[in-house]
């Protein structure tokens, strides 16, 4: 059972490589765009994010990198 | 809690890290260039089997990405040195609306031909799976060298390659 | 969740039994490629928070630039100068001012398509010490289509007390965050990231105060110190989108659920709009509505003294909705470069956000014990910044 897992899991990743991506790397001026980045501020979203935190019960799960010119 | 996630993360990590491994190598290619006729800057439609006794690189680009603004200054200096030597370098532009391509240009001028694949069709022929790609073809017009991306370094291999192509 | 953690644990046992089977995965020729390190760039922001009786402003700067091939440094100074005559504070206390300072430092590192990020921080103030490491992996996969990340974080507090150079409590937390960002068309990019967190050890503020109903006394109320677990774990995941516009603009949504140990559940919904105006400007604007059921041991007004074992009158531990408007403005200019620089952008930001509680009363009206009007306020959030690229 162990093993069957493992091996579905190298499977998975191996398979990671040879899924043909449907956006293709030159089709992705629109996402390279600033304006569609989630954090086009750095500075900002960081003091924004404090500020609710400080104030707000909840926490957590500010957001994930990805996205993007996807170059290199 | 805590004690069950540490292991999982840092087998994870290895995983990861496992994937990242390869170095840069440029992927050795083989087999004809497929022929593509596509029109360019000057305003002439520019073939690639007419350019047949040349050494052609071939660098996919687009304004909007970083590494390919990044390469254009040292792909130009490598034109200059090579030109006459046998070599000519194409800049295909892969955007579908071209403005964007010119308005870069106006700030950072470059002599190689800058030719527009505005329908992508050479870009799926080549099969490009990242951005900038470079293709080196020899004289006879065969397929020998792949570049995925562009990190500060690649030059100088493509100048090797450039070389050992011109010399053939 | 579960089954999560079993296929986890499933994975660590067997890799650890077999070794050629791990080495096999490691040099297992993937075919990758590389990513990128985020661009080079410098911002110097002035922040600004007016509302409930507190003001704090103060700049940040934040720098970052590559340092090699693979790495990029990154390096941030903050500063929050607090003039405070908050609810809390006027009824217990008395106005008072302070500064907090907080430094962090961080770098990147690219190793093929995975990015690795560490950062430290270190916050200081008069009463309040914190310390905190962070690491992140994000690998792309899927023809960088798909980002997943993953994160650790520890924190050290020592919590202090004004006056009182005895006082030092530690707190611990310990934060572990999975993310997964996923390029679905070319125009919508979507993202979903989870996150726990644990704090242990002192967790109330040494300050504060919880009522309860004291007949002996003339207001009918007195205060005793306030009583928290010295644990607390907490959940939150989050959903996220952003999709391009055809005539070049973006709209964004985001919703996002919480949950903790303490019995606070909230959810916070954010929608936002990004239209860029020719070469130069760029406005935004975003709502936000925010809303939390109070945790277990909290009350406006305890029936008596040591009424439970934990003992809490925190507003942010309330039932309390926050409300956001907010817009931005952003200029971009030297746009063609200008000696070191190749292009900057000056940014004004301002948010109004209003906060609403159910069941924390204000306490500066005097009225029938338990019947004083619910506490209300707005607070104006100002930001104006100038960065750099370079």
């Amino acid at each position: 059972m162990r093993y069957l897992t493992l091996l579905v899991i190298v499977f998975f990743l191996g398979a990671c490589s040879s899924i043909e991506p449907w956006v293709k790397p030159y089709e992705r001026a629109n996402l390279a765009d600033p304006i569609m980045s989630f954090s086009r501020d750095p500075v900002s979203s960081s003091y924004v994010s404090h500020v609710y935190e400080a104030r707000e019960g909840g926490r957590g799960a500010e957001g994930e990198s990805g996205g993007g010119c996807g170059c290199n | 809690m805590k004690q069950i996630w540490k292991q999982p993360l840092l087998v994870t990590i290895v995983v990861m890290l496992a994937m990242g491994m390869n170095a840069h190598a440029a992927q050795v290619l083989s087999g004809k260039a497929t022929d593509f006729t596509l029109k360019s800057r000057s305003g002439k439609n520019i073939k690639l089997s007419e350019l047949r006794g040349q050494v052609v690189m071939i660098n996919f680009w687009a304004s909007w990405c970083g590494p390919c603004r990044q390469e254009m200054p040292l792909l130009e200096a490598l034109y200059k040195k090579y030109h006459g030597l046998g070599f000519t370098l194409l800049g295909v532009n892969v955007e579908q609306d071209s403005s964007k391509a010119n308005a870069y240009l106006r700030d950072v001028s470059v002599s190689f031909p800058i030719l527009y694949d505005t329908k992508n069709s050479v870009s799926k022929t080549y099969n490009i799976s990242a951005m900038p790609s470079t293709v080196m073809v020899d004289r006879d017009g065969n397929m020998r060298y792949l570049h995925h991306g562009y990190k500060p370094g690649y030059e100088k291999e493509y100048e090797k390659q450039i070389k050992a192509l011109i010399r053939e | 969740m579960d089954a999560v953690l079993r296929v986890n644990q499933a994975v660590v046992v067997v890799a650890t039994r077999h070794i050629i089977l791990v080495t096999v995965v490691f040099f297992f020729p993937w075919k990758v490629f590389a990513a990128v390190l985020p661009e080079d760039r410098a911002d110097v922001l002035f922040h600004s928070y007016e509302g409930g009786g507190v003001e704090i402003s103060g700049p940040s700067v934040l720098v970052r630039k590559q340092s090699s091939t693979n790495t990029s440094i990154v390096a941030n100074y903050y500063v929050d100068m607090v003039t405070s005559a908050s609810i809390d504070v006027v009824t217990t206390a008395s106005k008072y001012e302070e500064e907090r300072e907080e430094k962090s430092i961080g770098i990147d590192y690219l190793h093929g398509k995975s990015k690795m990020s560490l950062s430290y921080k270190m916050s200081d103030e008069n009463d309040f010490d914190a310390k905190s490491a962070h690491f992140n992996i994000s690998q792309d996969m899927f023809g960088d289509l798909t980002t997943v990340t993953l994160g650790y974080s520890r924190g050290w507090d020592v919590v202090g007390k004004r006056n009182d150079t005895t006082f030092a409590f530690d707190t611990n937390r310990q934060s572990y965050r999975i993310g997964l960002s996923q390029v679905l068309t070319k125009n919508l990019i979507t993202g979903i990231s989870f996150d726990t967190i644990t704090d242990e050890g002192y967790l109330n503020n040494p300050y504060r105060t919880v009522r309860y109903i004291d007949g002996g006394v003339s207001r009918g109320y007195s205060y005793q110190a306030e009583v928290y677990p010295n644990t607390r774990t907490s959940t939150a995941l989050a959903f996220r989108a952003k999709y391009f516009l055809p005539y070049r603009a973006a709209v964004h949504g985001e919703v996002r659920v919480y949950q903790d140990d303490w019995g606070i559940t909230a959810q916070d919904f954010e929608v936002g709009y990004t239209h860029p105006l020719g070469e130069h400007w760029i406005f935004d604007a975003r709502v936000r509505a925010y809303s939390q059921t109070k945790a277990d041991f909290y009350s406006d007004l305890f029936p008596g003294q040591n009424a439970q074992n934990f003992l809490a009158r925190d507003k942010e531990l309330s039932t309390f909705t926050t409300m956001t408007l907010g817009a931005s403005v952003s200029y971009e200019f030297l746009k063609g470069g200008w000696s070191f620089i190749d292009r900057a952008s000056v940014n004004f930001a301002y948010d109004l956000i209003q906060f609403d509680y159910s069941d924390f009363r204000d306490l500066r009206t005097v009225g029938t014990v338990g019947e004083e009007p619910l506490y209300s306020y707005s607070a104006n959030v100002i930001q104006f910044f100038v960065s750099i690229w370079y």
